[in-house]
């Protein structure tokens, strides 16, 4: 005997919650062979705007947190990931209309970025930082510090490690995120906030909105209080309007990738989103 | 200074109008007589009333003009106890100017500080100091022990002539919530009609009075519409929800309620009181539903610095973030307007 089924409309994940768009609208997600799969939130840009803010009022603590901290946290969230893998794997294979080994390859390769990344936190600092030569009794010493709020526009053509691979590497310099999901395949995505929420990650760290990505990433690239925009994902949207509209107010860019080898965990994914901190000290008290 | 024009009724026929209404002295008895004779508040439907009123979507131009309303009505305060002159120098600056790089935005219609600070604000002033009809800033000074109002009258008083004679064109003074409580409404009664008192200046002009009746304290909405006929009828010029120090501040409800009672002696008396929200009004959102709700409640000739005020400090930057946001097209940032 079948079961009736239950269609799901998911939701966005702004500020440790998850809300409905502002706007009330949602969209219709397919399966690969053309079914219905599930409705999700279509967001406008009030939407991002109030993401924008929980992501500013974020930065101080989990910027300020200690990265061994960040660290744990991050790592922690691999773990929940790795406890969710069958679904995850599930969804992979309805969306995305792969294989199993297909979709199973997906989710360790997002659980193992994952983990890569967290491992960076407390280590990226001195490899990125500095103690410079000077003619003097002092030390001089560049440190990175995170930009501050960082809007992502997910690489659009997968649904798990697309989005794990450019929501990590900002929060392991200890960013806030915005992250506007792959349109076609979102609800890895929102399976993914639903394992953040659950984690010790606090609320605003990461936002993740689903809709259109030509809609909300305007609004995001000419945002006052964004520091900087990753167009991974924007290869298909105007994306050279939208780095000069983030040029107004001096933001960092990342410019879209593309194919196989798009948002491949490096080091400058990391260090993109730091500003360097540089001070002087006394070597000793004479 | 011209006098402002809701302060314009003399002392004498503000204390005949009282007994003429209370029909007789405003002894306790006689005032409980009358305030416990005003209807009671329905609650619920208070509330639904205030929740219609703030469901209303201003837009486009409207919004515009209410933004620019809301910037006009602003009492730009600063009361904390780490008040220093060099802080209150920078609120001058900024309600003289609060937009650096919009040269249309209006002033804010006065400064709010504590009474040992109004030199320091007049000094900062200069020739900005004035009358908001004229395009220029009041100082208004909070007296009479604020917050809680724990002293003896004679300090009250000295209190308040201080800061008129420094130069203070509007006091908030806050009323004995401990007697009005008690039921000790004649008492009451006498402290705000002698604060009104001390408010005289030696050429016979008189500092405008705003009443705090500090609702967070009173409890219940029968307390707050009793406190508000109380304060008309023994001179205020101004009724003003709350000091900011007390949870919950000015809320929409009570700002409501209020008006309806400057409505209602409108009707009575042909005098117009003013209102003054203040504490908590964060956000342009919340600063439109109360202007929606005076122009709903006592008329859109109260939207003016003479008949309606924000007490608020930090509004004022967010509602500079909504105005960049419509004159730029983009959304504005914690960055482009002033740490206050």
């Amino acid at each position: 005997m079948s079961r009736l089924a239950v269609p799901k409309t998911y939701k966005l994940f702004i500020n440790g919650a998850f809300p409905r768009s502002e706007s009330g609208r949602t969209y219709e997600v397919m399966k690969a062979d053309g079914g219905f799969l599930a409705n999700v939130a279509k967001a406008s840009r009030k939407d991002a705007r109030d993401a924008i803010v929980a992501a500013r009022g974020a930065v101080g603590g989990w910027g300020g947190a200690t990265a061994y901290n960040r660290g744990q946290v991050l790592y922690r969230i691999a773990e929940l990931l790795e406890g969710r893998r069958a679904q995850f794997v599930a969804a992979i294979e309805d969306a995305e209309g792969v294989s199993r080994a297909a979709a199973s390859a997906q989710v360790d390769e997002s659980i193992d970025r994952w983990v890569w990344y967290a491992g960076w936190t407390d280590k990226f600092a001195q490899v990125a930082g500095n103690a410079n030569p000077v003619a003097g009794p002092y030390f001089n010493i560049s440190v990175p510090e995170p930009t501050g709020v960082v809007a992502i526009i997910a690489p659009q053509d997968s649904s798990l490690v697309g989005i794990v691979s450019a929501m990590a590497p900002p929060l392991v310099a200890g960013n806030s995120v915005v992250v506007v999901a792959s349109e076609r395949y979102p609800l890895s995505a929102i399976s993914l906030a639903e394992v953040l929420a659950t984690s010790d990650v606090p609320k605003g760290v990461v936002n993740v909105l689903t809709g259109s990505p030509a809609e909300i990433a305007p609004w995001l690239a000419s945002h006052s209080d964004v520091n900087a925009i990753d167009l991974v994902g924007a290869g298909d949207l105007d994306w050279i309007g939208l780095e000069i509209d983030a040029a107004d107010t001096l933001k960092r860019v990342l410019r879209p990738e593309s194919g196989a080898d798009a948002a491949a965990p490096s080091l400058g994914r990391i260090s993109a989103f730091t500003e360097t901190k540089t001070v002087w000290h006394t070597k000793s008290l004479l | 200074m011209p006098a402002p024009t809701s302060a314009g009724t003399s002392l004498v026929t503000a204390r005949e109008r009282a007994l003429a209404v209370l029909g007789g002295e405003p002894d306790d008895a006689t005032l409980r007589r009358y305030l416990h004779g005003i209807a009671g508040v329905d609650a619920v439907g208070l509330e639904q009333r205030a929740a219609g009123l703030a469901t209303r979507s201003i837009k486009t131009s409207s919004k515009m003009w209410a933004l620019d309303k809301i910037i006009s009505l602003i009492d730009l305060t600063t009361l904390e106890g780490a008040d220093t002159p060099g802080k209150v120098r920078s609120l001058v600056a900024k309600a003289v100017n609060p937009d650096p790089t919009d040269a249309t935005v209006p002033r804010v219609a006065a400064v709010c500080v504590y009474g040992d600070l109004v030199p320091d604000a007049v000094d900062a002033l200069g020739g900005a100091h004035g009358d908001p009809d004229d395009g220029l800033i009041s100082v208004a000074a909070v007296a009479t022990a604020f917050p809680s109002g724990r002293s003896s009258l004679d300090i009250k008083l000295a209190d308040t002539a201080d800061a008129v004679a420094a130069g203070a064109d509007e006091i908030d003074m806050v009323i004995d919530r401990g007697a009005f409580l008690a039921g000790r409404y004649g008492l009451v009664f006498d402290q705000i009609a002698a604060v009104k008192e001390a408010c005289r200046r030696p050429d016979g002009t008189s500092a405008s009075l705003k009443v705090i009746l500090e609702t967070g304290e009173l409890v219940t909405y029968d307390n707050v519409r009793r406190a508000s006929w109380l304060s008309i009828l023994a001179g205020g010029d101004f009724i003003k929800t709350s000091t900011g120090k007390v949870q919950p501040a000015a809320t929409l409800p009570v700002t409501l309620l209020m008006l309806e009672v400057v409505r209602d002696w409108h009707l009575m008396t042909g005098h117009r009181i003013g209102v003054k929200p203040a504490g908590g009004i964060r956000a342009s959102k919340d600063a439109i539903r109360y202007l929606v709700t005076v122009a709903e409640t006592a008329g859109e000739q109260w939207l003016q610095p003479h008949l309606f005020r924000f007490g608020a400090s930090s509004l004022l930057n967010d509602v500079l973030l909504q105005r960049q946001k419509m004159t730029t097209g983009h959304y504005s940032g914690a960055d482009y307007v002033t740490i206050d």
